[in-house]
Parts: structure tokens; sequence; C-alpha cells
């Protein structure tokens, strides 16, 4: 079986429950897989060793459990989650030797599912950034084009799974890193409302925003990784307590979109959008009214504070959050040290990276005393309305409908000169994190001009994570299928 | 606004930061650009609305305060930069 890599995991999920694929080789598929290609893409920041391979032995030693919804499966998680005994450095020179005690809660969930966890993911570091460039160890690439970046923060996960290394990565999305890197790899990613996955263990950037969750090749494995790592922790007092739906069983119930009421928003398809990404998109939204859907126009007009208001929050919560990083109990500490305060200071300042100082720097500014009504309170109360636009249209419409990026994947060293220009290539995904509600991109087809992926993502309600689901399931199976990007 | 290097390397020093005067140079530019461009929210009025800092309605949830021994001293001074087996070994305070 030599095209293990083209599988979805459902697919080789039910391969591996039915024995025609043992856990090891299909762990050395991955292996050999990685070997091939990561040397282009630099999707990997960690690759375990012949320890993983001794762990599938043991599973196919005791044979497959149908109680384990991922027995045997590959995956590969972002460094930005505690993986125990594993490295976990956030993409950062000041957590280059951190090897964490516990794993995170949903990496935990993962392995009691019988998942095996490969590696650790490229990303911007402390998942500040929207290109990957940001990593203080490599740049990724994308898998369709390698001189394009993969997008961020989460865009080692998304290259690692176009390019097949493994079927399904755990990616974080704190302002569009899980979505904006799925629609630039041409891959499924979904982000959880805001408390549906357990945050213990996920190194905090903006805790009031930060939320973990699926990047698949298909919907469906996005439904199957969800289900594993959905529910209440009751360690994280932000993780929310309400039942876990059945996310895989109700899929394939639809066919039909009628009775569904598709949201385009009047702010997501016009200015800035590049013809490709809107052309790709209209074709997309086009199929679901044919399939049946009212497409409904809505309005969210704060959209255009939503970059202003995230940053604002973003910056103050991680000013705050990477204080831990002090030299003291885990991570560099400097060897230039004469005191304590030169200890913290150069540690910090060796430590980080430039874009990781510019945001702490901020962040400290907009809460310092004299600025922190007029930055932070201030960007706090335009949270709530920008929720409350969302609120609204989702009582003219079922599913909000929109492109995730105005561009396909740009290419590497394009944005870096100028972080404000970054931060603005972040409009179409950053507001939905601000409200704390679902989204999810999918893969819409190929830009005419770039030749690269468009996603289109739906945004649900509170915790309606089933019908975006549903709905992007039907949607996948009407277009047609994007070929495998260009690799060996 | 106008963020002068000097406002930048305060900045810095009450974010536990050392930077060079080139870097704050640098620094302030970009800061005062993001800054200028975080001005736009003053266009709306919100003098009624109520600040929302977390997106979760039933936001912290606490659980009774019991201790429970999941790791052991060893495994967690093993990351430490410098310890002596028992503590945190930090530069000397007083």
């Amino acid at each position: 079986m030599s095209q293990i890599h083209c599988l979805s995991l459902t697919q080789v999920r039910d391969l591996l429950r039915t024995r025609e694929l043992s856990a090891r080789e299909c762990t050395a598929a991955c292996l050999d897989r990685i070997a091939r290609t990561d040397p282009t893409l630099d999707a990997l920041l960690h690759v375990a060793g012949d320890e993983i391979l001794r762990e599938a032995g043991l599973l196919d030693t005791a044979g497959p459990d149908p109680s384990r919804p991922l027995w045997g499966v590959p995956i590969t998680v972002k460094d930005v989650l505690a993986t125990k005994g594993m490295p976990t450095t956030c993409g950062s020179r000041i957590l280059e030797n951190f090897v964490p005690v516990y794993d995170a809660h949903c990496v935990a969930k993962l392995r009691e599912a019988g998942a095996i966890i490969l590696g650790k993911a490229n990303m911007d570091e402390f998942a500040m950034g929207s290109s990957t460039e940001n990593s203080a160890f490599k740049t990724t690439k994308n898998p369709w084009n390698t001189s394009h970046v993969p997008g961020g923060s989460s865009g080692g996960s998304a290259a690692s799974v176009a390019a097949g290394q493994c079927f399904a990565s755990i990616g974080t999305d704190t302002g569009g890193s899980i979505r904006q890197p799925a629609s630039f790899c041409g891959i499924v990613g979904l982000k959880p409302t805001y408390g549906r996955v357990s945050r213990r263990g996920l190194v905090a950037y903006g805790s009031s925003l930060d939320q973990a969750g699926p990047m698949t090749r298909t919907v469906r494995d996005a439904a199957e990784v969800l289900q594993v790592i959905a529910g209440h922790d009751p360690k994280d007092s932000t993780s929310v307590n309400v039942p876990v739906p059945d996310y895989v069983g109700v899929l394939g119930q639809r066919e039909s979109l009628a009775g569904l009421r598709l949201g385009l928003p009047e702010e997501y398809w016009g200015k800035g959008l590049t013809p490709e990404v809107e052309q790709a998109c209209r074709t997309a939204v086009d199929l679901a009214a044919g399939l049946g859907a009212e497409i409904v126009p809505v309005s969210l007009p704060h959209t255009e504070y939503a970059i202003a208001t995230y940053y604002i929050l973003a910056m103050a919560e991680a000013s705050s959050n990477l204080a831990r990083f002090d030299g003291v109990r885990y991570g560099r500490r400097s060897p230039h040290v004469q005191d304590l305060a030169s200890m913290y200071t150069k540690s910090r300042s060796e430590g980080f990276g430039e874009e990781v100082m510019r945001r702490i720097m901020l962040g400290t500014y907009v809460l310092s005393a004299g600025y922190y009504d007029a930055y932070y309170k201030k960007a706090a109360q335009v949270r709530r309305l920008i929720r409350q636009d969302y609120l609204r249209a989702l009582e003219k419409c079922d599913l909000i409908c929109g492109p995730a990026s105005p561009t396909t994947a740009f290419a590497i060293g394009q944005n870096t000169a100028d972080p404000l220009q970054m931060y603005l290539t972040d409009i179409f995904t950053i507001s939905l994190n601000l409200s704390g509600l679902p989204g999810l991109s999918l893969p819409v087809g190929l830009g005419r001009d770039s030749n690269l992926p468009v996603g289109l993502q739906l945004f649900g309600g509170s915790m309606d994570e089933v019908r975006m689901l549903q709905v992007a399931a039907t949607l996948e199976a009407a277009l047609p299928q994007l070929p495998a990007p260009p690799l060996p | 606004m106008n963020l002068s290097p000097e406002k930048a390397l305060a900045i810095a020093t009450l974010a536990r930061l050392e930077i060079t005067p080139d870097q704050a140079a640098v620094l302030a530019a970009q800061m005062d650009d993001i800054l200028g461009y975080m001005g736009k929210l003053n266009e709306l009025d919100t003098a009624s609305v109520e600040p929302m800092y977390t997106p979760v309605d039933q936001a912290g949830m606490l659980r009774p305060d019991e201790v429970r021994k999941e790791s052991t001293r060893a495994d967690i001074l093993r990351n430490a930069p410098e310890s002596d087996g028992e503590y945190f070994i930090v530069p000397r305070i007083v």
C-alpha cells in the first residue's frame, strides 16, 4: 500500500480497524512521507523517533479497539500544545529545551482515542503571525508552491496535513490561525466555539480568544477529531459544561440544502477581495443556492473595527500571559546574568523574537496607567458591538458565509517589512474570535490566477458546529475535488 | 500621536525587555503606526456599552480546591535552568 498518504483519516482508520493495514505500517508510511517531504516544506519542528513505531507495534499486538475512534491514526500537533515527554517550543528560542511534564487536555484525549502523536508542527512564535515566517527556527513552505507561505500561525499543521505527512493536525486559532492556513493549503480547518475544547496545556497567547481545533483533509475527518477533543475539562474554568453532540453521525444526512438560510455579509464580499478569490467563493455560494440554500444579505457593520479591536485585546493579554517567561522555572536563562533584574530582562530579550517583543510592548503600553481606558476598555466595548453584529445577523440566517482571506497564499517575504500590513491580512478571520463563535474553512477550488487554494468560511451560532459540519460536508461532496498538491 | 524612542525604552523597561537605542527608534515608529491605526476605534461612541472581556457567559466556573499529586518535584525541576534538586535557584536577591 504505497499511497497511504493519499487516504483520508476516516479511510485509514477503517483499514486499521479491519487489520488491512497495521498501525506500525501506517506510522512507518507517515515517517517515510515526512522524510521525503519535510526537507522541502519544513512543516515540523520535532518528529518522534522509533518510540512511536514501538507504540504502534504494541497497538497491533493488542489488536484494534473499536471503542477508540482514532486507533492507530498518526496525527501531528501544533507546537503550542503541551506534549508529555516531547519538546514543546511554541516556535520560540525561549522554550527551545522545554519538555512538558503533562499533556494538553486535547492531546490526552487524542491518545485515549488511540491516536499516535507523530510530531510537533511549526508555527509563528507563540502563535503571533499569519505566515509562519515568525518561527524562530524555520519558515514553513506552502505544499502548493514552495515560494509561498502556508499561512499562520498554524502553518506547519496545515502544510503537514496538505502534504500527507499525517491524517490530521491540531491547530489553534486566536485570530484565524486555523482557518487562514487551512485556506492557504487547501484543507479543512475548524475553530470550535470558545469553550468547546479545553485550553489546558495550550500555551496562552490571548486567553479570551485562543481555541484549539482540527485541521484535516475532509469535513468528515474534522468531525471525527472534534468528537474526540470536544468536551468539558474541570481544569479549564472557561471550558463550557454542555453535552457534546454526535458530530459524525449527522454527516451525510443532508444532500439538499433546502431550508438553509446562508447569510452573506456585505462587508466580506466587496472591497479588498482579489477577483480570483471572489470568483471561487461565489461559485461555491452559487452551488449552495443550486442545492436549495436561500442566500440572504446580512451585515456585520463593525467589521472595519475588528483588526484594531483584536490587536489591542490580544496584545494586552499576550503581555500579561508572556510575563511567565522569566528564566526561573523553565525555558531559557541568559548566560549574561548579574542580578535578578538582569536575569529577567536578558533572558526575555535574548529568548523572544522581534514580533513577540513588539506585541508585548504594545500590550504593556495599552494596559499602562493613563492609556487603559482609551485602548483596552474601549476595545472591550467594541468587542461587544462586534459580537452583537454576529448575533443579529444570525437572526436572519442559519450560517454566515464569506471568504477566509482576501488573497490566496502570498509569497514568502511579501509582508514581513511592515507589521501593520501583515495584521491587515487577517481581516476576514479575526472578528470571529472576538465573538467566540465557531467557524470552518472549506477548500472550494484553486484561484484562476495563482493556482493556489481558496477557502470559504462558514460561521455558526454558539455551539452550532453540527450544522456547520453538515453543510460543509454537503458542499464538499458537490464541489470538484482539489487535486493533490504538486509534491514528489 | 507621536511615540518617542525614549517612550519605547520606558515601555521596554516596564515589560522587562532590553532594547538598543536603534531598536527603540524602529519600534517607536512601528508602534506609532499601529497605535495610530487603533485610534480608529474613537470613531465609535461606546459610552453606554458594557465592556466584554470574555465570550463565555458562565466564565469562572470553579471546582473544589483539592490537592492532587500529578507531577513529581523531580519532573518539574528538570525544566528549570538552575536548581539544587529541591528548589529553583535564582541570583542572590538580598
